[in-house]
């Protein structure tokens, strides 16, 4: 929508509920997006959709929100990109938000562009910085950009609403302070849930630590670890640490671990408060998909390995000989 | 079956500049290759031509050098190849870009499947393959790692945080695709011989009835206002030899301070 044939205000925030569960990344934009809306004097509006909901969601008041919009059907059980894009576009219409906030996950990532489509707007993926411009009163939106090499700072200034995605714990959740708010529970015509998409199941492998974008500690391996067995040192550390387990994209191509698992830009890029790199080189294209981590540590037997330039700490020597120390030790950390 | 893949050329190299003033990315004087996972979803597009019959039409929005993207994927099977190109689309952000490759499909016209790679490794939105099928009103899926067509649906495996997402989507549709759903062939030298004297056809702003004002850098509702280099400034400790150790030390403080010990 141009920004002069409607008058926009408030900042909607698209929240993720996922098994029943107002999944984090909500609070963290809840957050950000009352920050926002302070700037602007303006108001925060939160959307959730879903068939059940566990939680209470008037813990979001808490976090920033003035009003939760709350929708549940029961074809909301699992995610249908479909009816989730006519339902923001639905939110964007009736109440004319002047930004909108989602997260980047494969969900976010999936509908935000369709209705940025629909809706005729900019969207600006996986944000790391969101801020309003002083004097335009517009949205920064900040992106790292050729692979976290640059960043760069966009705005869309003749259109509403400004959309941005933001990937799970780039900002953190507010204190919990004591505001209240209302759960609206908008009328939602029928034609919204009829869909030419059908969600036959969801196979749940979560467990195996895959979903290493949500993780705050990331143990990566690579070809150093010469065979695909010794995965079992990245796993046995990356369960001691409570974290997940990623891989560069020669021991994805050689099949030693799944495609989930990959770090890098053609694959996940993580941004763990600790992430550990083991027998990785440190390909650009790797480098590019965790750089960002909190500390970094490498552990590789090349002195000029380029990973050891991006990394706080680098140990050098045989990965077969460093892993089990380092494992030892943390165990007797734990067992303290 | 009729089916169209996008794909992109991108740097292949770690030397792309930016235009300072523009801050929009200067692609020449870096070597090109067609962004990885397009190539797997040619992979898929040619695969479905073998059981289903048809064709596979390729199309790249891009600089008059896409011509060379737009070769390899005709070396490796594809029927024919259109590249979009105008000095008015250039600077384009997803919205833009998404608007010609929508006019340039409606065009062509009659694709049962429309396939695309997830992301590009140079812009890595992934916004381009949802917004054209928005575009063209027509359902979509991303993340696909598995695709079976029969009886005028797709049912498509997407790979998700918690797992696996599987969806059964009425044709036409857009789908864009992750690198383990195949394994992209080699050209053949036959192929390569037959690319290189294929033609290209080109589509531009006039031909798609596109104007100067919905194109390109003035029809993006984004603009990129600032670029800043930041500087990785880590003070890499190295630890070899006796001094692991001390390396191991470190590590624990370090999780320590981070509180993950």
């Amino acid at each position: 929508m141009r920004r002069d044939e409607s008058k926009s205000s408030g900042v909607l925030v698209c929240g993720e509920v996922r098994t029943g569960r107002i999944h984090p990344v909500t609070m963290e934009l809840t957050g950000k997006a009352r920050e926002l809306a302070d700037k602007k004097h303006a108001g925060v509006t939160c959307l959730l959709f879903c068939k059940e909901l566990a939680d209470d969601p008037e813990m979001l008041f808490g976090y920033g929100a003035d009003r939760v919009l709350l929708i549940r059907h029961d074809k909301l059980e699992h995610f249908n990109q479909d009816i989730a894009a006519k339902l923001l576009c639905f939110a964007i219409k009736k109440y004319i938000p002047e930004i909108v906030l989602a997260p980047a996950t494969t969900s976010g990532r999936t509908f935000l562009p369709a209705v940025a489509a629909m809706v005729h707007t900019g969207l600006t993926a996986d944000c790391t910085g969101l801020d309003i411009d002083p004097e335009s009163g517009l949205l920064l939106q900040t992106r790292p950009a050729i692979g976290g090499n640059v960043m760069a700072t966009i705005k869309t200034p003749e259109y509403i609403p400004q959309m941005a995605t933001v990937r799970p714990r780039t900002f953190r959740i507010p204190c919990i302070s004591e505001r209240s708010g209302k759960v609206e529970i908008p009328e939602i015509p029928d034609c919204i849930f009829e869909s030419d998409i059908e969600v036959l199941n969801m196979e749940y492998t979560g467990g195996d630590g895959t979903n290493i974008q949500d993780k705050e500690v990331v143990i990566s391996g690579g070809k150093g670890l010469k065979k695909p067995e010794n995965f079992a040192l990245i796993r046995e550390l990356a369960e001691l640490l409570g974290g997940g387990v990623g891989a560069s994209r020669p021991t994805v191509e050689s099949k030693w671990i799944s495609y989930p698992h990959q770090v890098g830009l053609s694959g996940k890029v993580v941004s763990p408060k600790f992430y550990l790199a083991a027998g990785i080189s440190g390909a650009v294209q790797h480098l590019a998909g965790m750089q960002t981590a909190n500390k970094i540590v490498a552990v590789n037997k090349d002195h000029d390995a380029p990973i050891f330039r991006v990394s706080d700490i680098a140990l050098c020597g045989d990965l077969a000989d460093i892993l089990p120390m380092l494992i030892n030790r943390i165990r007797k950390e734990l067992n303290q | 079956m009729k089916i169209a893949v996008l794909v992109k050329q991108v740097p292949d190299s770690d030397e792309v500049k930016m235009d300072p003033e523009k801050g929009t990315m200067i692609r020449e004087g870096a070597g090109n290759i067609v962004n990885p996972l397009d190539l797997n979803a040619l992979e898929a597009a040619l695969s479905m031509r073998r059981k289903f019959g048809g064709s596979v039409d390729v199309l790249s929005m891009g600089p008059p050098q896409a011509d060379i993207a737009l070769r390899e994927t005709l070396a490796l099977g594809a029927d024919s190849a259109y590249l979009v190109s105008d000095k008015f689309f250039a600077g384009a952000d997803s919205w833009a870009t998404s608007l010609v490759l929508a006019e340039t499909l409606k065009r062509l016209g009659g694709f049962d499947m429309i396939l695309a790679g997830e992301k590009a490794t140079d812009g890595e939105t992934g916004q381009v393959g949802p917004e054209v099928a928005a575009m063209l009103k027509i359902p979509f899926a991303t993340y696909v790692s598995e695709l079976v067509v029969s009886n005028g649906y797709a049912t498509v495996k997407r790979t998700v945080e918690e797992g696996y997402e599987i969806q059964r989507i009425k044709l036409p549709c857009l789908l864009t695709v992750l690198n383990d759903i195949n394994e992209p062939e080699m050209p053949t030298l036959s192929g390569k011989k037959k690319a290189r004297r294929a033609e290209i056809k080109k589509y531009g702003s006039q031909e798609l009835g596109i104007s100067k004002e919905e194109a390109g850098l003035t029809g993006s509702p984004t603009r990129v206002v600032k670029i800043d280099r930041p500087r990785i400034s880590r003070q890499t400790e190295l630890y070899c030899g006796k001094e692991l150790d001390r390396g191991i030390d470190r590590v624990v403080e370090v999780l320590r301070e981070l509180a993950v010990l």
